[in-house]
């Protein structure tokens, strides 16, 4: 009887096998996308704000090539190792066309050699790191670079704050962090004129919660500006810390700031905290901003956040670059990807230059009563 | 650097020292009764911290009436958590119920983002904790007085437990050996279950006092606390109150120096720890109390 039963078993387990595999075996009438993102850990905030773009993209755009578009979600947990085994797994098992994500520039990065060697053009969202795209033909994005954000910065500090003296917080596990401050100092230094006018610079990992001993250091240099650029819940917490500490000077940052978290965290404390990002809801640029606006606040019930808007138009670009190449061959679509000129996106008009980086205007934003308000918009 | 500065420095150690004293405080009264390292005690640390998040932000229930139904809930979830992870091996090797430690840890840990989700919470900040104390041009937030006061009152309660009352020579006699006690007539398992119960409850004051320091959590959030007061516990001498608070107090002021003497050492901030754990295992593996027998649990 047990054998009888064993016999069965195995020849259940035979045919689901049989089923299962017939499954997996290519679809040719659906195009498979993978979106490369943090859905959980310190950058989740983040990932899944860019995730609710390429949704929307999805829903309203569900077909290319008159195939059916899938989205396949690789988590990749805020972690760089994590990271490069999400993005094998979307190239080697789930054979996706193309990839968008991540959010996060030590991520992306994490995913470089994997997209290239598996030639799968990826476009990243917001990842800002000028590494993530320089030397791998496969990598895109539809946002600028940390350069020019650590300039509009270092401007910002110099020209509106009337900065001599700044301080400098920087993630220092995190290369966009790191590249932001450096870019900004580079800057700050020109426009000054003085070579020491940034007085201190204090690093913290990424996770780390308590910064007082480094904000403490800060205070007694008396700087006129701080600038902490990292991720939201750190930089949350450390401005926080740092009003508590009794530090009045304005504290500035970049785009990975702009989260429901960051204001939720860090309530009274963020209030005047200015950064630069992408887009701005008051000042929609295109007609896709608009579509993008209203289907956005229809379908979420909120206003976007900058990297929403990126991830819809990473994945409007990709869909755009497959129609062009008129097939699913990942080369040929790299190829088209790469002549993008003037294409119209939710968040602005998205040119890639010879690195595959989109060339756009900034916008500076500001927590003004507990909300993220439009304050300027800066041309490159 | 100035004596003010100086100043600013020791009491931001001292108030990260304290809140470590207090979380490794529980490690180790777990560890002195049934030589167990409770892997878990940073997550059920974590799951308090999240039950008062519901409690204050999604009920709206006062703070005063959520934070100790948090700690009664929380010591029920470290008696579960050991009912079903560690009762079952009690007489299995001491190694399976160290793995089963690890397992109900990263249970736990997956179990929170499932139910909770990733995305970091806020935690709600009352501003009785958080308002700051102005003393010359030194910075204190008042939590900064009230962790210390905490965890000094839950050392003096603890001690007293152990050494005056019929429940506390039952642990120590349960920490001796099992057999011998149940032959005299202690209930070890509700022995056992009562201490996880002390423990959990300990993880609990330092998860809302965690969370007032530091109004941000997450599910992973309790493995780097986690690790370090466990460290802090090995310092003191694993199984001693006393040397859990002072391994506490070492490690948060040591960290914190560290990190304003040597900023260009702020990267190795965690490897300290670790670091410190290397040399204790070298050259003074029973910790710094580690050969006084009498505070054992």
């Amino acid at each position: 009887m047990k054998r009888n039963l064993m016999l069965f078993f195995m020849a259940v387990l035979v045919v689901a096998v049989a089923i299962t595999g017939c499954g997996e075996k290519k679809d040719s009438n659906v195009i498979k996308i993978g979106v490369f993102e943090p859905i959980t850990g310190a950058n989740a905030a983040g990932g899944q704000l860019e995730v609710e773009g390429i949704k929307l993209a999805n829903k309203l755009y569900p077909e290319v090539l008159g195939k059916k578009v899938e989205l396949v979600i690789a988590d990749n947990k805020s972690d760089k190792v994590e990271a490069a085994t999400a993005a094998a797994r979307l190239v080697e098992k789930e054979k996706v066309t193309a990839i968008i994500g991540s959010w996060g520039s030590s991520l992306s990065m994490a995913a470089g050699d994997i997209v290239k060697k598996g030639k799968v053009p990826t476009v990243g969202a917001s990842c800002t790191n000028p590494l993530v795209t320089k030397g791998n033909e496969y990598y895109f994005r539809v946002c600028f670079i940390d350069p020019f954000q650590g300039t509009v910065m270092a401007n910002y500090a110099f020209n509106k704050l009337n900065a001599k003296k700044a301080a400098i917080v920087q993630e220092v596990s995190n290369d966009y962090a790191v590249g932001l401050a450096n870019y900004f100092t580079e800057n700050f230094k020109k426009l000054t004129g003085d070579p020491n006018c940034v007085v201190a610079v204090a690093n913290y990992n990424t996770g780390d919660q308590d910064f007082s001993a480094q904000l403490t250091n800060i205070k007694s240099k008396n700087p006129d500006v701080i600038f902490a650029p990292g991720n939201f819940t750190e930089s949350a917490l450390l401005i926080s810390q740092a009003r508590k500490l009794g530090i009045t000077c304005p504290i500035i940052g970049g785009d990975t700031w702009e989260t429901q978290e960051f204001l939720d965290i860090g309530k009274k404390a963020v209030e005047g905290v200015v950064f630069s990002t992408f887009f701005a809801s008051e000042t929609p640029i295109t007609n896709e901003s608009k579509t993008f606006l209203e289907e956005y606040r229809k379908e979420y019930k909120k206003e976007p956040a900058a990297v929403a808007a990126l991830g819809y138009d990473a994945y409007i670009l990709i869909l755009d670059a497959i129609k062009r190449a008129g097939t699913t061959d990942t080369v040929k679509i790299r190829e088209e990807l790469a002549k993008t000129t003037n294409f119209e996106g939710a968040a602005g008009f998205i040119s890639l230059d010879e690195n595959g980086d989109a060339v756009k205007d900034a916008v500076i934003k500001h927590v003004k009563d507990g909300k993220f308000t439009y304050l300027d918009t800066i041309k490159p | 650097m100035t004596f003010d500065l100086f100043l600013q420095h020791l009491s931001n150690g001292i108030s990260l020292g304290s809140l470590y004293a207090l979380i490794a405080i529980g490690y180790t009264m777990v560890y002195g009764i049934l030589r167990l390292i409770n892997f878990a005690h940073g997550d059920i640390f974590m799951m308090a911290t999240y039950f008062a998040f519901f409690g204050i932000v999604t009920f709206g229930i006062p703070w005063y009436i959520t934070f100790p139904v948090i700690l009664v809930l929380t010591a029920l979830l470290g008696m579960t958590v050991e009912a079903t992870a560690y009762r079952p091996l009690r007489d299995a090797p001491k190694i399976s119920i160290l793995i089963s430690a690890i397992g109900a840890s990263f249970l736990l840990e997956n179990l929170a983002i499932v139910l909770f989700g990733g995305v970091p919470k806020p935690f709600p900040t009352p501003d009785v904790f958080t308002d700051v104390v102005k003393i010359g041009t030194v910075s204190i937030q008042k939590l900064t007085f009230y962790i210390p006061v905490v965890t000094v009152i839950f050392l003096i309660g603890l001690t007293y437990l152990i050494n005056k009352t019929k429940v506390g020579m039952a642990m120590r006699a349960v920490s001796k050996d099992h057999e011998t006690a149940r032959v005299m007539g202690i209930n070890v398992n509700q022995i056992i279950s009562l201490t996880f119960g002390i423990g959990s409850t300990l993880a609990a004051v330092g998860g809302i006092m965690w969370g007032l320091k530091f109004p941000q959590i997450s599910p992973l959030m309790g493995v780097i606390p986690g690790m370090k007061c466990f460290i802090a516990a090995v310092i003191g001498g694993i199984g001693n109150i006393k040397g859990a608070v002072i391994g506490g107090f070492i490690l948060g002021v040591g960290e914190i120096l560290l990190v304003a003497f040597l900023p260009d050492l702020t990267g190795y901030r965690d490897a300290f720890a670790f670091v410190l754990l290397i040399l204790i295992l070298l050259y003074k593996p029973t910790g710094i109390m580690g050969e006084q027998i009498a505070e054992k649990v």
